[in-house]
């Protein structure tokens, strides 16, 4: 799911990090060197934008594909999925431009420098090899102890950050109801409440921050204390004690940085973990609706419990009932867009989840019952007969499936639905969601539900 | 907010402060000087290694707690302005209006306050340098033209935005036609052009390669005339500060006016019953809405029916809050609200059906009893039998006059009045029973 291309492009870094520090130290000690070290600061700043440019694409690509990912699951609340695809999606951006990298950086980077320092001044290195696993250590004990409330936190605070868009959003009822002014002590109350929430949550959050920040400082006033000391006694030479000096932060910035990245991610790692399962649906072909028979067997889902309907082909059958008791689940059922908790739905025997999707749904006509695929700005009867228009277009279509036609339609509509319905349904197979007693006339079977 | 720039340039100047008294120390060892040549900065070194961290934790908290109390005060502010407006602005607007106030309180704690400190710490190195030349245009560089070329627009992305807002939420809200319809694929390769697009643009801003090449030239000159190691090392700690600030973005506040809705000449007798009929798309709801607004605050406008996402019996008290449970339990009956009052709708009413939703939003109305109830199809969604059952029930509750969008003809028996809404034109009242 996630791009890691741009990950190779920091291979260079951990020679380049190294010669800075070697050409730098000699400079200073009165060595040469000054050119290459331009070169290396060069070949650096090269190094980091190709980076970045790549980072900037495998992000974009990411969020492609969580998008997709997230578009295609079946079965999720479409209020979530929109929170996940706009915001969500925006927030694996620093996963993958920030957390990624310094992840990579926080191994090689330390790794060279005490490999490096090994070499010059083998207490230096000691010093580093022991302080630097403290970092991942304290780092994972704060993290510990932080996660559960970190998570428990972002949900309520998702309650109190949405409460305000929430009564923004109703500001027109409340208006009308007179309670705009009672909602404004509300507004304020909530949003300190948030502030406090927030602010315990951040004290222990930054904890871990602090332990990273004073660790990397500390070892910096380790290091660099006890080798001026022996270059005042003439152990160490000038440039190994910069050397030295310059390499210590070097190896404990990555790791810092990384500390911060993970944070920064979060949301970002929260939002990876809710990518469903990648489900390939491609099954067998549909059997010939002119001669297959579609089974609803003791199906369990929402508000339907253990419901059955045998529909022959050619059968046009009505489907009645009081709202809620699950007639538009049934077209959902049908199309194969919900799935059965219990029971199976059988197409000529076949179970409908071995069935090609995209074929399965090439073969239908559906008329939804709040029909969105046209411009928005029509009413909800040129809505409804545009979409009918789009179902009436399928000819080859062997079931048609109508949600709810007359739900709310003039009466001008209603007789083009009925007329329609009348002249398509002929020959087909048909489930109708009705309400109007004149539909109810143009089937053969009527099912209370 | 001062307090947190304080202590974030202290924060910094000890970062900074630690890296130039380290080298300094090795320098001057390297001369051989006697021990207590040394104590001093060797103090230092302790001191701001050890303050650095606790200073960076502060600064954080601090900053991080101002934001937080801005927000409490922006939030009310933009509410109370909201409830004064003499139009209530669409949901697309209202949605801007919270996202930009999110903007501007992340772009307060990302990039005001950081750049702030940098400069701060900038100027305070700067003067320790005797005003080094390297160093004062590196950080001017840093500090003003990269950031500016950052933030600055050379296109404005908010079509593109929108234009990927658009496809997404059409992809999402008309998934399942469009996947009956076999389109679903053609119209996600869209969004991901459009997607691709945007992130192009916005990538083009990210300066922070260039940062890092003035860091170090800036360096590279000072190590050229002959600066002093420790000061060499504190530029490029200084600059270190400063990078970051080449990737920063600013986003333009989304536009929120709207040109107010035209004024409606038209007049109602506002006495009784009257249904509102007429063919898809004559206006009926744009009337109402219109006589809404006329009406407000104070007489009872019921067209525009949110949902909080709150507990029914909330959702219900919020249209007359000292309503005793009787009181409740009597709307709830006259709606046919079967509801369990703590029930919790879920946003926009999500996790209930579209005809309890439907219940909910009536039983409110009955509850507040408003001088003039106007109603919106108030009984899609419900099954034939109970919508004009319940309808009835609701008109006959009502004690002021009442307006009524429906479709349904069987309904009209329950009206004093219907008012068709034809084409422009050919309008007229009816009387019917």
């Amino acid at each position: 799911m996630v791009d890691r291309r741009h990950l190779l492009a920091l291979i260079p870094v951990p020679f380049l990090v190294l010669a800075q520090a070697e050409l730098l130290a000699s400079v200073l000690s009165g060595g040469t060197g000054i050119l290459l070290l331009c070169l290396v600061i060069g070949a650096r700043v090269l190094v980091w934008w190709v980076h970045r440019e790549w980072a900037h694409r495998a992000a974009e690509r990411t969020r492609a594909r969580l998008r997709e990912a997230f578009l295609r699951s079946p079965g999720t609340k479409a209020g979530e999925v929109a929170t996940l695809i706009t915001r969500g999606v925006h927030d694996v951006t620093p996963y993958v431009i920030g957390y990624l990298p310094q992840q990579v950086l926080a191994v090689a980077v330390p790794l060279a420098v005490v490999i490096r320092l090994a070499f010059a001044d083998l207490t230096a290195a000691l010093t580093i090899l022991v302080t630097l696993p403290l970092i991942p250590i304290f780092g994972v004990l704060v993290g510990a102890h932080t996660r559960a409330r970190t998570a428990r936190q972002w949900d309520a605070l998702a309650t109190l950050g949405g409460h305000f868009l929430d009564v923004v959003k109703g500001i027109g009822t409340l208006r009308a109801f007179g309670r705009a002014e009672a909602q404004s002590t509300t507004v304020r109350t909530l949003a300190a409440r948030h502030l406090t929430e927030t602010m315990s949550a951040l004290r222990v959050a930054f904890l871990s921050a602090f332990v990273l920040e004073l660790v990397a400082t500390m070892s910096v006033a380790v290091v660099a204390v006890p080798i001026g000391l022996r270059l005042l006694d003439g152990g160490v030479p000038l440039q190994t004690a910069l050397l030295v000096l310059f390499l210590a932060p070097e190896a404990f910035l990555p790791l810092r940085a990384a500390g911060a990245q993970y944070h920064a991610s979060a949301q970002g790692r929260e939002v990876l973990a809710k990518v469903p399962a990648h489900q390939e649906t491609t099954g067998q072909a549909p059997p010939d609706l002119a001669q297959a028979e579609i089974v609803l067997d003791g199906v369990s889902v929402r508000s339907l419990k253990n419901f059955s309907l045998r529909i022959r082909p050619g059968d046009r059958i009505a489907l009645v009932g009081p709202s809620g008791a699950g007639k538009s689940t049934i077209l959902g059922l049908l199309l194969g867009f919900v799935r059965p908790d219990h029971g199976r739905v059988l197409v000529g025997g076949v179970d409908l989840r071995e069935i090609d999707h995209g074929q399965w749904l090439a073969a239908l006509s559906w008329v939804p019952q709040r029909p969105t695929l046209v411009p928005a700005n029509l009413s909800s009867g040129e809505q409804q007969r545009v979409a009918l228009a789009n179902a009436l277009d399928r000819r080859q279509a062997g079931l048609f499936l109508l949600d709810e036609p007359t739900a709310h339609l003039d009466a001008e509509t209603e007789s083009l639905v009925l007329e329609a319905t009348r002249e398509f349904t002929r020959g087909r197979t048909a489930v109708i969601v009705a309400h109007r007693p004149a539909l109810l006339g143009e089937v053969d079977r009527v099912v209370e539900v | 907010m001062k307090l947190a720039i304080f202590i974030g340039t202290l924060a910094e100047l000890a970062g900074v402060g630690l890296t130039a008294t380290a080298t300094w120390l090795i320098m001057r060892a390297a001369e051989h000087p006697p021990m207590q040549a040394l104590t001093v900065a060797i103090v230092a070194v302790r001191t701001l290694a050890l303050a650095k961290g606790a200073l960076r934790y502060l600064e954080r908290l601090s900053s991080h707690k101002a934001v937080l109390s801005e927000a409490v005060e922006l939030r009310g502010r933009v509410y109370d302005d909201l409830a004064h407006r003499r139009h209530v602005p669409s949901g697309t607007a209202l949605t801007r209006i919270v996202t930009n106030v999110d903007q501007h309180l992340d772009t307060r704690l990302r990039a005001t306050l950081p750049w702030i400190t940098a400069a701060l710490v900038g100027a305070v190195v700067t003067a320790a340098s005797g005003f080094s030349l390297p160093l004062l245009a590196g950080l001017l560089v840093n500090l003003a033209l990269l950031p500016w070329l950052a933030v600055r627009r050379p296109r404005d992305l908010t079509p593109l935005r929108a234009r990927l807002t658009e496809q997404t939420t059409e992809l999402l809200h008309s998934k399942e036609e469009l996947i009956a319809y076999g389109l679903f694929d053609d119209k996600l390769r869209t969004a991901t052009e459009t997607a691709k697009e945007l992130s192009r643009s916005e990538r083009t801003r990210d300066l922070t390669p260039l940062a890092i090449a003035v860091q170090f030239g800036a360096a590279l000159l000072m190590l050229a005339q002959h600066e002093p190691a420790w000061l060499v090392m504190a530029a490029v700690a200084t600059f270190e500060i400063t990078v970051p600030l080449a990737a920063l973005s600013r986003p333009v506040p989304e536009p929120t006016d709207e040109p107010e809705p035209a004024h409606e000449p038209e007049t109602l007798e506002l006495t009784g019953r009257t249904a509102i009929v007429g063919p898809s798309g004559s206006g009926k709801t744009t009337l109402l809405n219109a006589l809404a607004r006329k009406l407000e605050p104070s007489r009872g406008a019921l067209a525009d029916a949110h949902v909080f996402h709150t507990t029914v019996r909330t959702n219900v008290l919020l249209a007359k809050p000292g309503a005793t449970q009787e009181e409740l339990d009597r709307a709830a009956g006259i709606a046919e609200l079967d509801l369990d009052w703590d029930r919790v709708v879920g946003e926009r009413g999500e996790e209930i059906s579209g005809g309890q939703r439907q219940r909910l939003v009536l039983a409110r109305s009955v509850l507040a009893d408003p001088e003039v109830l106007l109603l919106d199809e108030p009984t899609e969604g419900l099954d034939p039998e109970q919508a004009d059952r319940v309808l009835g029930k609701v008109l006959d509750n009502c004690q002021g006059a009442a307006l009524v969008v429906t479709h349904r003809e069987e309904q009209l028996a329950l009206f004093d009045h219907v008012r068709h809404r034809g084409p422009i034109g050919h309008e007229h009242v009816g009387r019917v029973g």
